[in-house]
Formats: structure tokens, C-alpha cells, sequence
């Protein structure tokens, strides 16, 4: 009934898809300069369909129907109801939807903001969005269909696996596709751009908004992934350059690049070409991220079902929409000119640009290169973090001081003579840099190069904040908190990178162990049966000598029923300077029970600046002039 | 449309990615360990323990049979079939070559020094990047490669009597 209900939707959603390009196409070729008032109501009607459709399927996962598949696989009865709505997206089919849903709605948002733009500007980007959904529709229908029925209906479902079973994790798949999905709407923009000639200046002001949406959302997905790795798989590290990672965050550095140089299409209408390629490579990104994680080529903590019909329908998808994205941007035969002071907004922005193609460039090569060698030499290889740390982390250096400079220099020339103050916040930072590795503790000069500069970051954003707000103009407050942010983010991580520290031991109940000047008790164990779990509790004892303090620390191993695993809980305990990290595994066959204790200072900060960097743009969407 | 350089560097160049895409999908990259038993040893060069000298796959004498023990100090179920590879030691048809995983090379040696040395070899794979060769994934693991040099049984988990028997058996057949 359900599943009968669901194919019935999704199938006129296929049909009002399929309309709104005909309609699209027929109405561009008349002469007539209002835009189809059918194509408004056929825009509602999908929207309405694509969303009934997911209401359709979150009630089945809520109810438990497991007359579906997709429900039978990803949930079970005993579940909390946020972690039941939370498995309609926990699996390749349920996320697919949202995947169409945020298509749809961003393609229906932008047409009813964009309704009074150039006719065929309008019209082609609605045109080009619905063939990309109707691309990923009829991949929903053909091989990943949510509704899909089984018989039997069984009694009980398999469950959601339960690393999955976490709040963080429940909102970084809507977060990030709000993020990368959202890009779409910008590579249909940008093709429509191309193909109805629009004017550079009313392209930029209108995704703007949209690239400012999408790169939030897509910043706030990364950090709460970490935030969930940081919490949930207990290695005590928030950023593994993991290939999954690596897949959000190259279309990350293509937003990054385009909410910059977009500001200089509308401001000066410079720069149109890299725009649209850069929107054109946001969305194709992207796609080839989903591609890597979806077929299954990589191997990570983000495993999908795997299936090589799926793949390889991302693939041709991927191929055709590359494709023929060349096709339309090669035939725009016109060439940029412009002239750029070497001191102005334009080529700070410029610079911008320059460095997140060279990170882009980093951890794409770095991403794809084992799969490279798989292929052409059967070598398996894995480029791990020394690699991404050692080229790009120098280059961080010249990146946060001119993220510093850059927002207080002018459009289109300056005269700078401000070196009194540079001079000074430069000694400043020194100084402070000075004063931390003096009373805390040395580190290499590469790392105090970076806490320099990202010192600098934050005072000459400070002081340029400072200064503004006198004249109480705000416009300048969401790059303040994000490059501000940015600068609290990378002095943190450098800070937490040089002070974490981390003791393995194997240890047994009753024992205590001392290193350094910490000494690790295991107090005792407990066994507990809980709602759809059994657990083992080992309470810890942390005694540090030297500044006489104690914590108790409950990690924890949990045995789960369906599915059967086992996962193992870290014990946190959080404060502003540090967070102690404690995690202990069964050793088998032996009393003994390994424990890895770190101590992992500002990650409380790490997390602030990171929210910091993020709520910026979210702000600008809000803040007018 | 005007044929540029930089535009055949870069459809061709996205081309190029796109078939290494297509190719990947077609190999079978499911993990399995299982798959390895059965095929002849690829190259490989490890260092050993206590010297920076390579121990390579030539250096495999070829009228004995080998078993590759990957181990490391702070791992207690290999000190749990530390005896059985002591007693496998006694065997002339085997050379029992150790790698040490991810360990340190004091704890390592002291390891050995307490328990007794089993190995013929002592190799290291500090970073445990060599051993990926061989599909390890956890330790103990314990490889047997016949005198051709092929791998003949592969053996997770720590060796217990069973398995003692088996190699026995193995190693001194025809």
C-alpha cells in the first residue's frame, strides 16, 4: 500500500519533471517575454510530489513499516523515534531521496526568487536543473528505489547500524547534500548564463545568496562529521583525511573560491569565465565525490551497500554531464579582459582563488592517486596524512596573512600605507607566540609559523572590526566572523596538534599504571542491560600528580542485538583547556583490557571557531546592505 | 569552436580520469584475505629488525618451506603462541621469519629476550605499510609460503595446536 503510494509519486514526479522541460523548451522558443504561468503550477506540483514522497517515506521508517526494503535493512521497532526518522537518510536509497528532495527545492526556490530575472536566463536554469533531476530520478526508480516491497513482510527489521546511532551523525547527511546538492543549482545557473548570454553582473548577484547557503551548510555538514568521528569512533582525532573526508571537502574549497571571486563579477564585472567554472566544478566535484563514496571504489568509514550498476550509473551521469558542460562552456567564445591593480580587493580575492585551487589540487591528487595506482599498476598504496600535512600546511602561512589584509582593502586600487600597524600586530603576534611556547611548550618552526599568522589573523580582524564599528556599519561583520573564526580554528588545531598526548596501555581490573605524571587506575567493571543494548563499564581513575587533580572516566563497550555488534564508547570529559579522552577495548582470551588514554587540549575552541567560520556566511544571507 | 592547447590538456585529462573510473569500478576491491592464498609472493622489501640491511623476496631459499609471523611486543595473544612458533623453530623443513609490527625496537628485542627467539628472520614493518602486501589486518597473523614460493595457508589469529598440526603436516609432505 505504502510502496504502491510512494512508486505513484515518484513516477509523476518523473512525468512533471519530464513537463516542466518540455514546457521549458517550448516556452523559450516563443517570443513572448513573460515566462509560462504552467511552468510556475508544474514547479508547485513537484515540489509537492518529491516532498509528499519523503513525508511518505520517514512515516514508513516511523511506523516500521517493513512491507519496504529500505525499512526491513535500516530499522528496527525497539529504535528511538529520532534515530528512526534519522535511518530514512542512513542508507544509500532513503539518502538519494533527500538528495532529489534538495534539488527540487532549491531548483523551486530559485525559480520563484529568480521569476523576474531574463526570461531565458530563468528558463534555461530551470530547463538544466530538471534534467539533473530527472537524471537522478530515474536512478532512484531504476536501482535504488526506497520503495521498493519485500514478501513476507517481516516481523522485525534488521536495525540502523549503531555508530550510526548518534545526534550528530543524524544531521550531517541533511547538511552536507543541503551543501553539495545545493550546488547544483549553481551549475544550472551557470549553464543557463552561457546559453541565454546573460550579463556577468546579474549572474553573480543572482547565486550569490546561493553559494553563501550552500557553503554553510556544507561547512556546518564537515564539522559535525567530525564532530560525530571525534565523539562516536573513538581514535581521539577529529580529521582523518580520510578519501570520505577528502570528497566534502574538495567541493568545499570550490564554494570557498566561488563566494569570493563571485564578489568581484558583481562589484566589477571582471572574472566571468573562472565564475562559471568554478560554478560548473562545485556541482561536478560533487558528483564525483558521491561517485567515489557510492560505488564503493574507496574504501572508508562511509560504506554504502555496494552495487557496480550503481556506480556506473554515477559514472555515465557524471561522464554526460562533464560533458556536455564543456560542450556549453567551450562555445562562449568571449574572453575576459581585465586589468588588475596589484593592490586591491580584486586580486586579494584573486589570491584567495589561487589558494584553494592549490588545496583543491592537493587533496584531489592525493584522493585519487591510490585508485590510480590500483588501476594502472595493481599497487595498493595509501596516501595518508603526512602527505596532505607536510604540502599543505606551509602554504597555510601566506593564506592567513593575506585573509588578514584582504577585507580592508578597497575595490579597484589603494594606496597602501598602513605598515605601521602591520609592523606592530605582526610584533604582537610574535610576542604571544613567544609567550606560549615559553611557559607551555616548544614546538617546531613550521608550527610557530602558523600560530603566528593565524595570530595575526585575529588581531588585525579585531582591530579592523574595532575601527568599523564606530562608524556602525555591520556589512563587514560576517567576514569578520569568518575569517576571524578561520583564524581561532587553525591556531587551535596547531595548538591541539602539538599538545595532544597519548598513552597505550594493557591494563587489568584493580591495576594502576603511572607515565609521565599520570597515573591511570581501573577502579572496577560493571555490566548493565540497557534499552536495546548490553554494556561493560570500566571505571577509570585519572590522578594527575603534578597538578593534583582526579577524574573518573567511564568508557564503555556496548554489545548491540540486531545487528550484532560491538562498538566502543570513548569517556570524554570536556573543559576549556583540555579534553581528557579515554577508551578501552577487551583483549581476547585475557584479563587484560586495552586502554588508550589522550589528553587532547582546546577542542572545545576547535569546535567554536570552526561554528565561528561557518555562521559568517549564514549571516551574510541575512544582513542587507 | 577553436581547438586550443589548454582545451585538449583538459578534456583529455578528464577523459583519462573518467576511464581510470571506469576501470576501478571493474576491479574487485572487496578486502578479502582469503584471496591471496594460492598465489606466488609478490616482490616485497622489508628491513629487518636490528640492522638497516633488505630482506627481499630473493633472499626466500627455495628448497625450504617459510612462515611469515607478524607480531609485535605490545600484542598479547602473540605471546600466546609465542610456544608454538618456539616448537615450530625445531622444524628443518621451515624457516620461521618474524616480522615486527608497529612496535618499538626495544620493546621488541626485550619481547624476544624474555620469551625466546623463534625466527630464523627478524624483520620490522614499523609503520605497517609493508605488510599490506601480504592482506594483513590485524596480529597475529601467520603466512606459510611453500618452497616455489607460493602462498600455501594463511592462518588470523593467534597459532594454537591445531594449526601446529597442520603446518607440521604441510611442511612435510611427499
Amino acid at each position: 500500500m505504502l510502496s504502491n503510494l510512494g512508486n505513484i509519486l515518484l513516477f509523476g514526479s518523473i512525468f512533471i519533471t519530464l513537463s516542466i522541460i518540455y514546457f521549458a523548451y517550448q516556452n523559450l522558443k516563443e517570443k513572448n517575454i513573460l515566462i509560462g504561468k504552467n511552468l510556475v503550477y508544474l514547479s508547485f506540483f513537484q515540489i509537492t510530489f518529491i516532498i509528499a514522497s519523503f513525508l511518505l517515506l520517514i512515516f514508513a521508517f516511523v511506523f516500521s513499516d517493513f512491507s519496504l526494503l529500505a525499512v526491513y535493512q535500516n530499522s528496527h521497532t525497539a529504535k528511538p523515534i529520532f534515530y528512526k526518522i534519522a535511518g530514512v537518510w542512513g542508507n544509500h536509497e532513503g539518502s538519494l531521496l533527500l538528495w532529489v528532495n534538495i534539488m527540487v527545492i532549491f531548483s523551486f526556490l530559485f525559480f520563484l526568487f529568480n521569476y523576474k530575472l531574463k526570461k531565458s536566463y530563468s528558463l534555461y536554469t530551470l530547463l538544466i536543473q530538471n534534467i539533473l533531476i530527472l537524471g537522478f530520478l530515474v536512478f532512484l526508480i531504476s536501482n535504488s528505489n526506497p520503495f521498493f516491497k519485500i514478501l513476507p513482510i517481516p516481523s522485525e527489521g534488521l536495525g540502523l547500524n549503531p555508530i550510526l546511532q548518534d545526534p550528530a551523525l543524524a544531521i550531517h547527511p541533511p547538511l552536507l547534500y543541503l551543501g553539495f546538492v545545493g550546488s547544483s543549482i549553481y551549475f544550472s545557473a551557470a549553464m543557463a548564463a552561457i546559453l541565454s548570454n546573460s550579463n556577468g553582473k546579474n549572474f553573480a548577484s543572482s547565486i550569490k545568496i546561493w553559494v553563501l547557503i550552500s557553503w554553510s551548510f556544507q561547512s556546518l555538514g564537515i564539522i559535525v562529521g567530525s564532530i560525530w568521528a571525534y565523539y562516536e569512533l573513538g581514535w581521539g582525532g577529529f580529521w582523518f583525511w580520510d578519501p570520505v573526508e577528502n570528497a566534502s571537502l574538495i567541493p568545499w574549497f570550490c564554494m570557498t573560491a566561488l563566494a569570493h571571486s563571485v564578489l568581484v563579477l558583481e562589484k566589477r564585472n571582471y572574472l566571468y569565465n573562472w565564475v562559471l567554472i568554478l560554478s560548473i566544478i562545485t556541482f561536478i566535484s560533487s558528483v564525483t565525490g558521491t561517485f567515489l563514496v557510492r560505488s564503493g571504489i574507496l574504501n572508508s568509514v562511509h560504506t554504502f551497500a555496494n552495487d557496480p550498476a550503481r556506480g556506473m550509473y554515477i559514472l555515465i551521469f557524471l561522464s554526460l554531464m562533464i560533458f556536455f558542460s564543456f560542450i556549453i562552456f567551450f562555445k562562449r567564445k568571449i574572453n575576459d579582459n581585465f586589468y588588475l591593480e596589484p593592490i586591491s580587493k580584486e586580486t586579494f580575492i584573486l589570491g584567495n582563488n589561487w589558494f584553494m585551487m592549490f588545496y583543491l589540487a592537493t587533496v584531489f591528487i592525493g584522493t585519487i592517486y591510490p585508485i590510480f595506482t590500483q588501476v594502472l599498476y595493481d599497487t595498493k598504496i595509501s596516501v595518508g596524512p603526512p602527505f596532505y600535512n607536510s604540502v599543505i600546511a606551509p602554504i597555510i602561512i601566506p593564506f592567513l596573512i593575506m585573509m588578514a589584509i584582504g577585507p580592508k582593502i578597497r575595490w579597484i586600487k589603494q594606496k597602501y600605507n598602513d605598515y605601521k600597524s602591520l609592523i606592530f600586530i605582526l610584533i604582537l603576534s610574535c610576542v604571544i607566540n613567544f609567550l606560549i611556547f615559553t611557559f607551555l611548550k616548544s614546538y617546531n618552526l613550521l608550527s610557530n609559523l602558523i600560530i603566528i599568522s593565524s595570530l595575526f589573523l585575529i588581531i588585525h580582524s579585531l582591530k579592523d572590526f574595532i575601527i568599523n564599528s564606530k562608524t556602525k556599519s555591520y556589512y563587514n561583520l560576517p567576514s569578520f566572523l569568518s575569517h576571524t573564526g578561520f583564524g581561532i580554528l587553525m591556531l587551535f588545531i596547531i595548538l591541539n596538534h602539538n599538545y595532544s598526548r597519548e598513552y597505550d596501555l594493557n591494563i587489568k581490573v584493580g591495576e594502576a599504571k603511572k607515565i609521565d605524571n599520570i597515573e591511570i587506575k581501573f577502579e572496577n567493571l560493571k555490566i548493565e542491560k540497557r534499552d536495546n543494548y548490553n554494556v561493560i563499564i570500566g571505571n577509570f581513575n585519572i590522578l594527575d600528580l603534578k597538578k593534583n587533580y582526579q577524574k573518573n572516566l567511564n568508557p564503555e563497550i556496548r554489545i548491540y542485538d540486531n545487528p550484532q555488534t560491538l562498538t566502543f564508547e570513548s569517556a570524554i570529559k570536556t573543559n576549556l583547556k583540555q579534553d581528557l579522552y579515554l577508551t578501552m577495548s577487551n583483549i581476547d582470551g585475557s584479563d587484560f583490557y586495552n586502554v588508550k588514554f589522550q589528553i587532547k587540549p582546546f577542542m572545545l575552541w576547535i569546535w567554536f571557531a570552526a561554528f565561528l567560520t561557518a555562521s559568517g556566511a549564514l549571516l551574510r544571507t541575512f544582513l542587507k546592505k | 569552436m577553436k581547438i586550443s592547447f589548454l582545451k585538449i590538456i583538459s578534456i583529455s585529462l578528464v577523459a583519462f580520469a573518467l576511464l581510470v573510473f571506469f576501470l576501478a569500478l571493474n576491479t574487485d576491491k572487496r578486502y578479502s584475505t582469503e584471496k591471496i592464498v594460492g598465489k606466488s609472493v609478490d616482490n616485497f622489501e622489508i628491513i629487518f629488525l636490528n640492522n638497516d640491511e633488505v630482506f627481499k623476496k630473493q633472499d626466500l631459499s627455495n628448497d625450504k618451506f617459510h612462515l611469515l609471523n607478524i607480531w609485535a611486543s605490545w600484542c598479547l595473544p602473540c605471546k600466546k603462541e609465542h610456544s608454538i612458533l618456539m616448537a615450530l623453530k625445531k622444524e628443518n623443513n621451515l624457516k620461521i621469519i618474524g616480522i615486527n609490527f608497529k612496535d618499538k625496537k626495544l620493546n621488541a628485542n626485550n619481547f624476544l629476550r624474555e620469551l625466546g627467539n623463534p625466527y630464523d628472520f627478524s624483520l620490522s614493518d614499523k609503520d605497517g605499510t609493508k605488510t599490506i602486501l601480504f592482506g594483513v589486518y590485524g596480529i597475529p597473523e601467520s603466512i606459510l609460503i611453500d618452497k616455489k614460493h607460493k602462498i600455501i595457508s594463511k592462518f588470523i589469529g593467534p597459532l594454537d595446536v591445531n594449526d601446529y598440526e597442520d603446518i607440521l603436516q604441510l611442511v612435510n609432505e611427499k
